[in-house]
């Protein structure tokens, strides 16, 4: 609902062709471009108004700081210390002075302004380039009061996308299991929340066991597994309405749904008879096919962006390996030989990459292959963990982990944890509670 | 494989430590046994009736029963032979160790295994359905060889 609000109305200036300063991210980033974010200013009439509709002290300042926040945990940029900044916030918008900002070694500037008018609220900002003196970027939204926190994000994807070249991953969302009690008895509940963390909220109540969640790459539905009457079974979500419904009318346990990239079929396994195969179900006139008939375990299908494709998991050689297929189920071919057990392939959003988890010697991995099986990259390593989901830019993977709470290995903990697709920047991502099976929503603005 | 070592070991080191704690209580019995990797103790078991007990054990990855499973599911088959009015739910499950989607089939096609050696002992497949928990349901939380072996299991239980 809230997003349909959501429109930019002005376009202050065309970005320029230059760009002086750039950010590669095709690297680990140990040295991360110094950046200074601005409060951004606010007049006296609009701040008492946005306190009385948000209970904000200081709009400009807080989505600043989500701004600096998203910069700082992308781990390409840092956001300078705001005590070092010299210049007031409405005269650094108008006309920045370039050797202040030098001075604190600051290379790119972002500031900006906030205005209530009519009831809305009204952003603007610049992007700066300080060593060329040069304003890079200029834009407005107007929006509700209430979508501030995405303003804040809309920014960051801007101004990243300005710097580094890619699209943004900030103005984005995670659907996500929030888990909770013994193992033995884990209550799961179907939650969603913004990117950083915040706007949580909990879209079941925790009476039946929910499973894998993931989100549409096209709009706001979502499908996941529910034990709803211990009858496991694929579920379609609307978040925006909260209508759902099962998929398919199958004569067993359907599992591990995925959406098709063009958001119109769900691709899952059914099992029958201790046989687990690959189907189809088409959103708009219900078609089932099958896709995969193999005596082994079939399962955990992800589509190229292409929809060309499949990858999927299976045991036909014996243990669980990774196999790439035509999206009818022909040209079946394996591509994980490495040593140890392979599962939970994901195709990246760029085209490139099949993201997985490996078991080896006791030990989970996250990595990362080329779709041909070429390459493979280990980005990180634990006890336990699992279930990678790619940001809609296929920069960055989220996952969950599993740690024991003590030495001694007894309790544990579950949390999400996302982590460059270079390996560098493994960071915990905060949830109120436990949880695990993350799945990254594509952009909300586009 | 090297699991099959590690389990190996493990068991070795369990074993010894059953010794051990024996020799120190005297009371520890035969619970808590691995053999094989499949669990061969009585620790969680539950009747059915007496003398029927409600689940079976796997070896890790692995769906076929094993010989002390057939012996299990031949008492189930003819304790549901007595009792014909008697449905039942094979519960199927696995380890933490695997993914959370290939579990969910392991489970399936565990209870399945349960479900068709019922069959051949004259048990209805009407009277059988089965359900898959995956890694979801452990019975013991812990995080061991031995936690393991009795997490993965097919448990029968009645379902009216």
């Amino acid at each position: 609902m809230l997003f349909r609000y959501l429109f930019i109305l002005l376009f202050l200036l065309p970005i320029k062709a230059f760009a002086l300063i750039e950010v590669d991210i095709t690297r680990g980033n140990l040295n991360p471009l110094p950046v200074a974010v601005s409060p951004l200013s606010i007049d006296n009439e609009s701040k008492k108004n946005f306190k009385k509709i948000l209970k904000k002290e200081n709009l400009g300042s807080e989505i600043s700081r989500i701004v600096e926040n998203n910069l700082k945990q992308s781990g390409l940029f840092n956001p300078l210390d705001k005590e070092a900044f010299l210049q007031e916030p409405d005269i650094a918008n108008l006309k920045p002075r370039f050797e202040d900002w030098n001075l604190i070694k600051a290379q790119a500037l972002v500031t900006g302004k906030v205005t209530f008018i009519d009831e809305k609220l009204r952003v603007e900002f610049r992007l700066w380039d300080v060593l060329a003196g040069k304003e890079m970027m200029a834009l407005a939204f107007t929006t509700v009061p209430s979508n501030w926190r995405r303003v804040g994000h809309i920014i960051t994807d801007k101004v990243y996308e300005r710097l580094t070249g890619e699209e943004g991953y900030f103005d984005t969302r995670i659907i996500y299991i929030a888990e909770e009690g013994p193992k033995t008895n884990r209550i799961k509940k179907l939650a969603i929340m913004d990117q950083d963390g915040f706007n949580n909220k909990f879209l079941t109540l925790g009476n039946e066991l929910v499973l894998t969640p993931r989100f549409s790459p096209t709009n706001q539905m979502v499908t996941y597994l529910s034990y709803f009457r211990n009858l496991p079974r694929v579920y379609l979500l609307d978040i925006e309405t909260g209508m759902q419904e099962v998929v398919g009318d199958f004569p067993g346990m359907t599992f591990a749904p995925r959406f098709s990239p063009d958001g119109k079929k769900i691709i899952m396994s059914f099992a029958k008879d201790g046989n687990s195969d690959i189907y189809t179900m088409d959103l708009e006139n219900r078609i089932v096919e099958r896709i995969t008939n193999h005596p082994s375990i079939d399962t955990s299908p992800s589509y190229s962006p292409d929809g060309k494709r499949i990858t999927f998991n299976s045991d036909r050689s014996g243990y669980q390996q990774i196999y790439v297929m035509d999206n009818n189920g022909k040209n079946v071919k394996r591509i994980s030989f490495g040593n140890g057990l392979y599962g939970t392939p994901v195709w990246s959003p760029r085209g490139d990459l099949i993201a997985f988890t490996k078991l080896h010697k006791g030990k989970f991995y996250i990595g990362v292959m080329r779709t041909d099986g070429s390459g493979e990259r280990l980005l990180t390593e634990n006890f336990y963990q699992e279930a990678p989901s790619w940001s809609p830019n296929g920069r960055v993977l989220i996952f969950y982990r599993e740690t024991k709470t003590n030495s001694k290995g007894e309790g544990f903990s579950a949390k999400l944890w996302s982590i460059d697709l270079t390996g560098y920047n493994e960071k915990m991502v905060k949830t109120e509670t436990d949880a695990s099976d993350p799945s990254w929503s594509s952009l909300l603005s586009n | 494989m090297n699991l099959s070592k590690i389990l190996k070991n493990a068991f070795l080191i369990i074993l010894a430590s059953l010794v051990l704690t024996a020799c120190a209580t005297k009371k520890t019995s035969t619970t808590g046994q691995i053999q094989g990797d499949v669990y061969t103790g009585t620790d969680s078991i539950e009747y059915l009736a007496s003398g029927v007990p409600d689940r079976v054990f796997f070896a890790t990855n692995e769906t076929v029963l094993t010989t002390a499973s057939r012996e299990t599911l031949r008492k189930q088959a003819g304790w549901l032979r007595k009792n014909s009015d008697i449905n039942v739910v094979l519960e199927g499950h696995a380890d933490e160790r695997g993914t959370r989607e290939y579990n969910l089939a392991l489970g399936e096609r565990r209870a399945n295994s349960a479900k068709d050696y019922l069959m051949t002992y004259g048990i209805s497949s009407d009277r059988i359905s089965v359900l898959s928990y995956g890694k979801e349901r452990p019975v013991d939380s812990g995080s061991s060889p031995l936690a393991w072996s009795k997490n993965r299991r097919s448990v029968t239980v009645k379902a009216n």
